[in-house]
């Protein structure tokens, strides 16, 4: 069976000559879900960005078997849905539920269609309720559901999640969580949490400098780097 | 974050917001023509349109004081020209202007104020306005808003350190609101770009496209007539009386 993404020798370097990506080599199966942990700044945003042909680097890119080029960008980015890290950035239009037909309407589809799928993601992520309220008075947590429901509603092969549960309280998070671990689609998840990294993921690649230093199952990476912040913890209170 | 009044009160939902953007559009442009092209009678005209547009602004359920208050932003401007008509021997024309514009304000904050941007965007691009200007016009209203929210959390970050410009000289006070500015523009700068790379990660491809498609009712045709009409009838029976 191909593989969802197959990602060999990307490069890139942002325009103040800064080296973002320097090489990296990455591949997801169909029904895998990966983690990507590592400091900040060690490429995790910018490798994401390139899935969704959001930025261009050097070296070659696949989804589910399309080339990332100019003319695949309609199906690629109907293939890989991306969930940026603040919704703000992400929420633009007057009401939540123009938002999540937002990408419907820009694939063509007809209004009448656009509102039934619409509704629709908002009832898989619980904000139904929310329909005709202005996106910036929701709440963090109301924010990234309907982010998400904006991107579930053009029902996307692979879900791109950016620090999904950043701003969002013990609550918001575990209910978050909860509503990730029952969606069906493959799943890259950037995150510093590693209990989230290894609740929703089967495996875990570690970003260090731009290049992956290490993959394997989410415990071991985890370990192997000590990515815990039960570790952080213990430490602080000794 | 604290957002622009009128955007909050285009999201009502009276019947006057319920009405087609183009009929609002229409019955502006002839309001506007028939403010423009009056001199006789101006004061007692202006009466009758001020009563109009308050009526109006009551049938919106907006507040009527936080409008007429609103619209006096354009009388600083239309104030100098109205000093230099009066300067030059012509106090009528400066009195007029400033009336003039004073009413024209606040019939174009009406409609804005009852007809959400996008949505108002939309009817004038079913009155042939060219798509360009449509989506420059929306990325402002979008930019508008992301400047606004940077502003409002630099100020914040500010005031949690108290900031206070008040005891600084006025040449202080000009370094630090031409830094502030400078930041505020990178930030937003930023901002800006990643919203533009999440529209695009949802397949924008230059083009906002709105859920709702506009349709013209009947409703929406016997207001353009009546509020069409109304300035017109107005005028012309002014006239008579005057006559």
């Amino acid at each position: 069976m191909s593989p969802l993404i197959e990602v060999r020798g990307l490069r890139y370097r942002y325009e103040d000559g800064t080296v973002g990506l320097n090489g990296v080599d990455f591949r997801l199966e169909p029904g895998e879900s990966v983690a990507l942990l590592g400091p900040n700044g060690s490429g995790k945003t910018t490798f994401a960005l390139h899935l969704n042909g959001l930025l261009r680097g050097e070296g070659s890119i696949q989804i589910c078997g399309l080339p990332v080029e100019k003319q695949n960008l309609p199906a690629i980015r109907r293939k890989v849905g991306m969930v940026f890290q603040d919704s703000d950035s992400q929420l633009f239009m007057p009401t939540v539920v123009e938002d999540v037909a937002f990408g419907l309407l820009n694939l063509g589809m007809d209004s009448a269609g656009a509102l039934a799928k619409a509704r629709a993601a908002l009832e898989t992520v619980g904000m139904s309720a929310a329909e005709t309220r202005a996106p910036y008075h929701l709440s963090a947590g109301e924010k990234k559901r309907v982010a998400i429901a904006g991107i579930l509603a053009m029902e996307p092969e692979i879900l791109v999640l950016d620090e999904p549960t950043t701003f969002l309280d013990p609550l918001g998070h575990r209910s978050l969580a909860e509503l990730l671990a029952q969606l069906p689609q493959s799943k890259i998840l950037i995150t510093h949490d590693s209990r989230l990294a290894a609740a929703l993921c089967n495996r875990a690649v570690f970003f260090e400098a731009g290049q992956v230093s290490a993959e394997g199952p989410v415990d071991m990476i985890v370990a192997r780097f000590g990515w815990d912040l039960a570790w952080e913890r213990s430490k602080l209170r000794s | 974050m604290r957002h622009v009044v009128v955007d909050c009160w285009a999201r009502g939902s009276s019947l006057l917001h319920r009405r087609d953007p183009r009929a609002k559009i229409v019955a502006l442009l002839v309001f506007l023509i028939a403010l423009a092209t009056t001199s006789r009678g101006l004061p007692l005209f202006a009466c009758g349109l001020l009563l109009l547009l308050v009526a109006a602004l009551l049938w919106a359920r907006l507040p009527v004081w936080g409008a007429l208050v609103r619209a006096g932003i354009v009388l600083p401007f239309s104030a100098v020209f109205a000093i230099v008509s009066w300067l030059a021997g012509d106090p009528a024309r400066g009195a007029s202007l400033l009336i003039k514009s004073y009413l024209s304000a606040l019939a174009v904050l009406l409609v804005i104020s009852t007809t959400p941007l996008p949505v108002l965007l939309r009817g004038l691009e079913g009155m042939g306005v060219p798509h360009f200007l449509l989506d420059v016009g929306q990325f402002l209203y979008r930019y508008f808003f992301v400047i606004s929210e940077e502003a409002q959390r630099m100020n914040q970050a500010a005031a949690a350190r108290a900031a206070s410009s008040w005891q600084w000289a006025v040449g202080q006070r000009f370094r630090a609101s031409a830094g502030a500015l400078g930041v505020l523009f990178a930030r937003s700068y930023a901002r800006a770009e990643d919203i533009h790379r999440a529209m695009l990660a949802r397949g924008f491809q230059g083009r906002f496209l709105l859920l709702d498609a506009t349709r013209f009712r009947r409703a929406d045709l016997l207001f353009t007539a009546f509020a069409s009409l109304a300035p017109v009838v107005l005028r012309i029976a002014l006239d008579r009386v005057s006559a």
